[in-house]
């Protein structure tokens, strides 16, 4: 720990002391009871007792038990969240046992926000939330997959299908350019750090799925402006599973599940290929002699097949949850070992746990004392092999022993030259074979929050949250000596790469909370201050036989510090007004521009509850909101002092000689001393209805959002910085977007139950500004991966949405058929077409115009099924591996022979056309996400409140799409062998008791 | 009473806390290859390791070698454009060479045309190399700016003087490379600051006068020609001094050969001796024993990597088992067989020039003619840079796949054959016989192999600018001049003399006299509004 953090924690230690020197005062007479709950008779801990029209109040012990000293004619209002309150009037008891009910309608459901949580009809902004009953079900490693689909405007896609790969999340599209758009994950109110740390793929995955209970999405600035900093591209708040009263339950649960993968990408067999082969050898200028052709082998290898396997996966999660000696306790325990489809992959799981619930001080002080403990080893494989099972030649063996061992008896690619040795496409088999690259990740993410009511003055409460998220990695990656996989310019070397990383961040929150009604005014006010600290730290060392660098060092560190305000006033129940102020300071921008400050406003009006509603029937529920907000964005990734002037040293590699010695070279870093808060805002408009008593609920969100100040990395004038290319804040963007939620119980009987949800969200962004010069002839920024050597086939355009496809217009001949080689000359400028960019077209971008999600569940009796489905309209890829391979002269190149793929007969191309549109593809899609029947066998014996569920679930069941690739969901838009996603059935026992 | 007490302790507590946590918003970088600006420069050494930084420019691509992973932003130097791809000399090698009769490549990825355009003369304001190198040049300026802003306080100092001095021929020598292929660049000195404005344009005449004046002022300042292998002493001072006066014609319209070989004189003057095996200055330890070289950018296989212009030329070349598609036309390999040149003086003309050619020809799987760029195997390989010592043996560093051959940027037979030139062309301070005796100088020397024969003297008859022009290619291809001699010698733009696929044609066709120089950028002139597209590109 920091010295700093260690203060703090003293400091808190000392103000909890001070706190507690506070004692209630006596009062005149002594009501006591016990609490308990109308569902099965046992005591709730931490009901709120006050005395009306007073400040006086206690809380129920963890049995339910209170004791509470009131004036005369004292009433008492006992209120819990998720229990209707109620009142009694003392009158001459002394004492009064309560019954709480559940509160059933769902608009009193509480959702937890930024600091508190608000009951669901009393949301001002847009907020969504999930409880686990509705998750997704079978999902081992990503937990962001139990959402898929789930929510309007939450767009889930997984960047392979690699076990526990990476998941991007974008909420509304995205808000920022260069900076991140990764929405803020706050888990149990600690915001964690987006940041990838190597062997560590997915920055939630250290989160077991079954410690979920709840998910809340802050999709609008009025809703994430109290999160201000971090907010502008929405918050997703995970809420896991907490100790409740009674005796402890505890429950099982087990999956064993089968994944195989869905198609393969479609390329030619060893005859087909030989044929191919045979006949281009024969065409007038073919670079393949007959003398090459003797190269050809007479196996018959689909190479795709040999890498890939049935992964067999299984799950054990054991949990008790209850109250030991009174205190609210659960206990977890989850291990998981997950097979990928790919060879050599994997990732094994352990996770830990714990989650204590103490209320001390008469229900004065409730403290929530989390940990949350995780053992990760990755196993990832080579998944560069992927793309050479698909060109890897189908007429070669996968082992050849003429050469010993000396390339571990795989079959090999020599050059024509023996001693120059490897050469070509290496042998995939090999790759996932030879490859042993795997990593430790050990976090652990702990925090305590204490929540104090003040004795003598019960409307306020005091909240201190300290917490620290520490995660360790360690990993290797390494290839022996006699692979081919390894080699520099033909010779072997081998690869012996190791790296470790300590990733930390450190949290404190210090708030105060305090609601109070007055007549028909009610005021719900928090006020508070937050200190985040995060550090990076580790190091990176290559080695192989040819090199032994040293290990090369990073780390980095930063702050966050803020103070926000929020306040809930609401007016006759009716007429909701939340506003909100933040000042958040960053410690990656200068000194006159740390401060950056969010405000928002709400206003809602519950129009149900006006009189001339009152009646109608059919409207259960109608509420209209609009909202505004500020929010900011200061996570340029990578970049932790973006203001500051500083040097870079080189490392060893990149030395420089003069003379006999070799210099580290040092050189000053483009830097802006003025870059600032890139902030974005929100205007919401939302209408929230429920009819026939709620069966059918539904809301509409219509939303702007203009991002001012982007924190952009563009080209600047050559000569005014240390670079070509700066971050700083030029240009601004526009998202306007509507979103449609609806769900219905169709059937809603004793034992047949059926609901059917969807969920419909569009959006259209726009850059409205981009660069310092409005330069007509300016043709936009280069963006996203690369599709070849210095080739990038997406740009940023004013006008165009991010990342929107520029490329060369193909023409086709009467048949339909692409020409190769011929472009529309859009210019005007004559020439040849594809030699002059100012004949490419903006075509097309990656995200969809529409994204529609579709989920139902019926329940019959003990029976239940459940499906949970994505409709993406209007998604183009760009389709890399056909652009990248499907053309003649990839056949053989340097007398290698490479697969050629299936594809090439649509377009007969000889060379490669990297830039023409013809690549970028339709790849709308409709995928069932998640299919899943369960069976539930309550009271399975007499005396044990035993009940059993079993179930069948399959991940990815289909998917219907016109995309020519192997799978139209492709994260960034550009499809390059990715590791393809599974299809997998799940068996899964789940035992409480 | 009690309340408020309780609020105030409550309250100074806070208050205090959070004072302490505001300040944290100060911190400062704690990674070990970051330095403030303001500590940077303590000792000698650490001025030096900044002043090496504006040498390895030309060569490196920034601070992680031999480049950046993926992501990395902050290492490489320039960005939009694949950082190994576009290193300094190796896009002045592309913009020098492969728009000549030198060589061609059949580069697989040329996904943007950028190489076939240099090729067929018909690059845009778009394309990819030029734009990189064009924010390369300002980009040394920049740094050179920074370092000079940065000696200011030390510049009593002997060796930091001499550095500061070094910085500023640094900066010349960059802006000439810019001038030189683009007539017109954006003009910053240590005067101007970082920040955010637009540099103004300089125009080649202001930018000729601007290098010849910063040259002459700085050469006293500089070390004797030697002192240090890879530094710009006054040696390699008088060579770009030189450099510019020979192409003076080109560059303003006057004739500057005497001054030229004024600059020579001292080149020469300088203990340069030439190499006794031509084939040496090519190889893994051409940086040491080395008495020819006067200045070259240096790279080591195993601390100083780069995907530079010797490492394309070593691996990538066809025909010696490396990867790619780098080779020549048959309008080069005829300069030594004398079949396609006049003034070829071999003893008989079908004697191939054996000592200076490092062909790849038909027994290595090439052929002489190219009836398509892309076609790997036609064309003639060159193995002329090479990663294996001078004593046959292969440097320990080779197995990583880099070389530790260097790049000779100026070398003494350039300064023999311009001395030629200048004499011929009218410049005074030198004489005839001096020349031709340089001249026979570069042509009696060995090659590599104890077979290889030189190619022998030549007779005074035979010394004609033409004889030096073909001369030049004989003994300086792939060293990066010959689209600069061509323009010299009025052969590059119209169709005075025509190579295979001159202008995207087999058998060459005329190129408009604009391709004498390139365009500006368009990314520039979209962010900068000072810079003007040439008339002839708009």
């Amino acid at each position: 720990m920091t010295k700093n953090f260690t203060v703090k924690m003293k400091s808190i230690a000392v103000l909890l002391l001070l706190l507690g020197v506070f004692m209630a005062q006596a009062q005149t007479r002594t009501v006591s009871g016990k609490v308990t709950s109308a569902d099965d008779g046992s005591g709730i801990p931490g009901v709120n007792i006050v005395e009306k029209g007073t400040s006086n109040g206690a809380a129920t012990d963890a049995d339910g038990n209170y004791k509470i000293n009131v004036g005369a004619e004292a009433i008492l209002v006992f209120s819990f969240i998720g229990y209707a309150t109620q009142e009694f009037t003392v009158g001459e008891r002394t004492s009064i046992d309560v019954s709480l009910k559940t509160d059933v309608t769902a608009l009193d459901e509480v959702v937890v926000i930024g600091y508190g949580e608000v009951k669901k009809k009393d949301a001002t902004g847009a907020v969504v939330d999930l409880s686990s009953r509705d998750f997704n079900k079978g999902v081992l490693t990503s937990p962001q997959d139990l959402l898929l689909g789930k929510f309007a405007g939450v767009a889930i896609t997984s960047t392979s299908g690699a076990p526990g790969a990476e998941n991007k999340i974008r909420i509304r599209g995205g808000a920022s350019l260069n900076a991140s758009n990764d929405p803020l994950i706050v888990i149990d109110g600690f915001p964690i750090d987006n940041t990838n740390q190597s062997g560590v793929p997915n920055p939630l995955a250290s989160i077991n799925p079954n410690d979920i209970e709840s998910f809340t999405v802050l999709k609008d600035a009025s809703a994430t402006a109290i999160y201000g900093s971090r907010a502008s591209n929405g918050v997703i708040i995970v809420t896991t599973k907490k100790g409740a009263s009674g005796k402890l339950k505890f429950a099982y649960n087990g999956v064993a599940s089968v994944s195989t993968a869905m198609n393969y990408v479609d390329v030619m067999n060893a005859a087909e290929y030989r044929d191919y082969v045979t006949g281009l050898s024969k065409l007038p200028g073919s670079t393949i002699s007959s003398d090459a052709l003797k190269k050809l082998g007479t196996s018959d290898t689909d190479w795709q097949k040999e890498i890939y396997r049935s992964a067999i996966s299984t799950d054990h999660n054991v949990s008790a949850s209850g109250a030991i000696k009174n205190v609210p306790i659960r206990v977890s325990y989850g291990y998981t070992d997950q097979q990928g489809i790919l060879r050599n992959t994997g990732v094994k799981r352990n996770s830990l746990n714990l989650n204590v619930a103490p209320t001390l001080l008469n229900g004065d002080l409730k403290l929530n004392i989390s940990a949350k403990g995780n053992l990760i080893n990755n196993n990832f494989g080579e998944t560069g092999a992927v793309g050479n099972a698909v060109e890897f030649d189908p007429t070669q063996p996968v082992f050849d022993q003429s050469q010993g061992d000396k390339y571990g008896g795989y079959f090999t690619w020599l050059t024509k030259d023996p001693t120059n040795g490897v050469n070509g496409t290496v042998n995939p088999v090999a790759q996932v074979n030879q490859t042993n690259n795997q990593s430790d990740a050990n976090r652990i993410i702990a925090n305590i929050q204490a929540d104090y009511r003040l004795p003598f003055f019960k409307d306020i409460r005091l909240v201190v949250n300290a917490g620290l998220d520490r995660q360790k990695s360690e990993g290797f990656n390494r290839v022996p000596l006699n692979s081919a996989i390894a080699q520099n310019q033909g010779t072997l070397v081998g690869r012996n790469n190791s790296y470790d990383a300590i990733f930390q961040s450190q949290l404190l929150d210090v708030y105060g909370n305090y609601v109070k009604q007055f007549g028909m005014h009610k005021v719900d006010f928090t006020a508070g201050y937050g200190w985040q600290y995060f550090s990076r730290e580790g190091q990176n060392t290559n080695e192989n036989a040819a090199l032994k660098n040293p290990s090369i060092r990073f780390a980095n560190r930063n702050y966050l510090v803020s103070f926000f305000g929020r306040l809930n006033y609401t007016l006759n129940g009716k007429y909701l007004v939340t506003a909100s102020l933040r000042q958040d300071g960053s410690s990656r921008f200068g000194d006159q521009n740390k401060w950056g400050l969010f405000p928002a406003v709400a206003l809602a009006w519950r129009v149900k509850e006006e009189s001339f509603l009152a009646d109608v029937e059919a409207v259960s529920s109608l509420k209209l909101r609009a909202g505004y907000g500020v929010t900011g964005q200061q996570d340029i990734p990578g970049q932790y002092f973006p203001y500051l002037a500083v040097y870079q040293a080189s490392n060893n590699l990149a030395q420089y000689q003069l003379g006999d010695t070799f210099y580290t070279t040092l050189r000053p870093n483009a830097y802006d001393p003025n870059i600032k808060w890139e902030s974005t805002t929100t205007y919401n408009l939302g209408l929230d209805f429920g009819f026939f008593k709620e069966r059918l609920t539904g809301s509409v969100e219509v939303y702007q959002k203009r991002t001012e100040d982007l924190l952009n990395r563009v080209s600047i004038p050559n000569g005014v910085n240390f670079s070509n290319f700066l971050t700083t804040n030029i240009g601004s963007m526009e998202i306007n977007g509507i979103e449609v939620t609806l769900s219905g119980d169709v059937v809603k009987t004793k034992d047949f139950n059926w609901n059917v949800g969807a969920n419909f969200a569009a959006y259209n962004s726009n850059i409205t500004k981009l660069t310092l010069s409005n330069d007509p002839n300016f043709l936009g920024v280069v963006a996203g991966n690369t599709v070849g050597v210095n080739a990038w086939i997406q740009r940023h355009q004013v006008g165009f949405p991010a990342y929107s496809f520029f490329a060369y217009q193909q023409v086709y001949n009467q048949n339909g058929q692409p020409i190769e080689g011929l472009y529309v000359d859009r210019s005007g400028q004559g020439g040849v077409p594809s030699g002059n960019e100012k004949n490419k077209h903006y075509y097309r971008r990656p995200v969809p115009d529409y994204l529609i999600g579709i989920n139902t569940r019926l329940n019959y009796k003990q029976l239940d099924f459940s499906l949970s489905g994505r409709l993406s309209i209007g998604n183009y890829v760009f389709n890399n591996v056909h652009s990248g391979a499907a053309f003649s002269n990839n056949a053989n190149r340097l007398n290698i022979f490479r697969n050629m793929l299936s594809a090439v007969n649509e377009t007969n191309f000889v060379n490669q056309q990297t830039f023409s549109d013809y690549y970028i593809e339709n790849a709308s899609f409709f995928k069932m996400d998640n299919m899943s029947l369960g069976y539930t066998l309550n009271k399975l014996t007499k005396t044990e409140n035993m009940n059993l569920r079993l179930s069948l679930t399959v991940q990815n069941a289909f998917f219907v799409t016109r995309y020519k690739g192997l799978d139209p969901e492709v994260d960034g838009g550009i499809d390059g062998n990715i590791y393809p996603r599974s299809r997998t059935f799940l068996f899964g026992v789940n035992l409480t008791f | 009473m009690k309340n408020i007490k309780h609020y105030l302790i409550l309250s100074f507590v806070v208050i205090s806390m959070m004072t302490s946590c505001i300040d944290d918003l100060n911190v400062q970088p704690n990674d070990p290859f970051i330095t403030t600006s303001a500590n940077v420069y303590t000792t000698t050494e650490s001025y030096k390791a900044g002043l090496a930084k504006l040498y390895a420019t030309f060569i490196l691509t920034g601070q992680i070698g031999p480049a950046a992973p993926g992501g990395d932003i902050t290492s490489p130097d320039v960005g939009g454009v694949d950082e190994g791809f576009s290193s300094f000399i190796r896009s002045l090698w592309y913009m020098q060479t492969l728009t000549t009769d030198e060589a061609v490549w059949s580069y697989p990825n040329d996904a943007n045309g950028t190489i076939s355009n240099l090729h067929f003369n018909s690059w845009l304001p778009t394309d990819g190399i030029p734009t990189a190198l064009y924010a390369r040049v300002a980009n040394v300026a920049v740094l050179c700016n920074e370092y000079i802003r940065a000696t200011e306080g030390k510049k009593e100092d002997v060796e930091i003087k001499r550095f500061r001095a070094e910085a500023r021929f640094l900066r010349a020598l960059s802006y000439y490379w810019g001038m030189d292929l683009f007539k017109n660049l954006p003009f910053v000195t240590e005067a101007d600051n970082v920040g955010a404005y637009f540099p103004p344009m300089k125009k080649r005449a202001e930018l000729y006068t601007y290098i010849e004046t910063e040259l002459l002022a700085i050469k006293p300042e500089l070390g004797a020609p030697r002192f240090e292998y890879g530094r710009a002493d006054k040696g390699v001072c008088a060579m770009l001094l030189a450099k510019l006066y020979m192409n003076a014609d080109v560059y303003i319209g006057q004739k500057k050969y005497t001054e030229a070989i004024t600059q020579l004189n001292e080149v020469i003057g300088g203990g340069y001796t030439l190499s006794p095996k031509y084939a040496n200055l090519f190889l893994a330890d051409n940086n040491r024993n080395n008495t020819e070289i006067i200045f070259a950018q240096s790279s080591d296989g195993a601390r100083s990597q780069s995907y530079s212009m010797t490492w394309i030329m070593i691996y990538g070349n066809s025909g010696a088992g490396g990867w790619g598609g780098l080779r020549t036309t048959s309008a080069l390999f005829r300069k030594f067989d004398g079949v396609g040149s006049t003034n070829a003086p071999a003893t008989s003309p079908s004697e191939v020039n054996k000592a200076r050619d490092l062909f790849l020809k038909e027994d290595k799987g090439q052929s002489l003619e190219i009836d398509a760029i892309n076609q790997s195997k036609q064309g003639y390989g060159v193995w002329k840079f090479r990663n294996v010592n001078s004593d046959g043996t292969t440097p320990a560093s080779a197995s990583t796949g880099f070389n530790d051959t260097d790049y000779p940027m100026f070398r003494l037979a350039d300064a023999y054959l311009m001395y030629a030139e200048a004499v011929l062309r009218g410049g005074a301070g030198g004489n005839r016989a001096t020349a031709l005796g340089y001249i026979n100088a570069i042509r009696t020397r060995s090659g590599d192999l104890a077979a290889s024969k030189a190619p022998g003297a030549i007779t005074d008859s035979q010394l004609s600018l033409d004889f030096i022009l073909d001369e030049r290619a004989r003994e300086l291809y792939w060293e990066g001049y010959r689209r600069q001699d061509l323009i010299r010698f009025g052969k590059f733009t119209g169709d005075a003399y025509l190579w295979p696929w001159k202008g995207g044609i087999k058998n060459g066709t005329t190129i408009e006299a604009k391709r004498a120089f390139f365009p500006i950028p368009g990314a520039d002139i979209a962010s900068n509004p000072n810079l003007v597209q040439h008339d002839e590109y708009k």
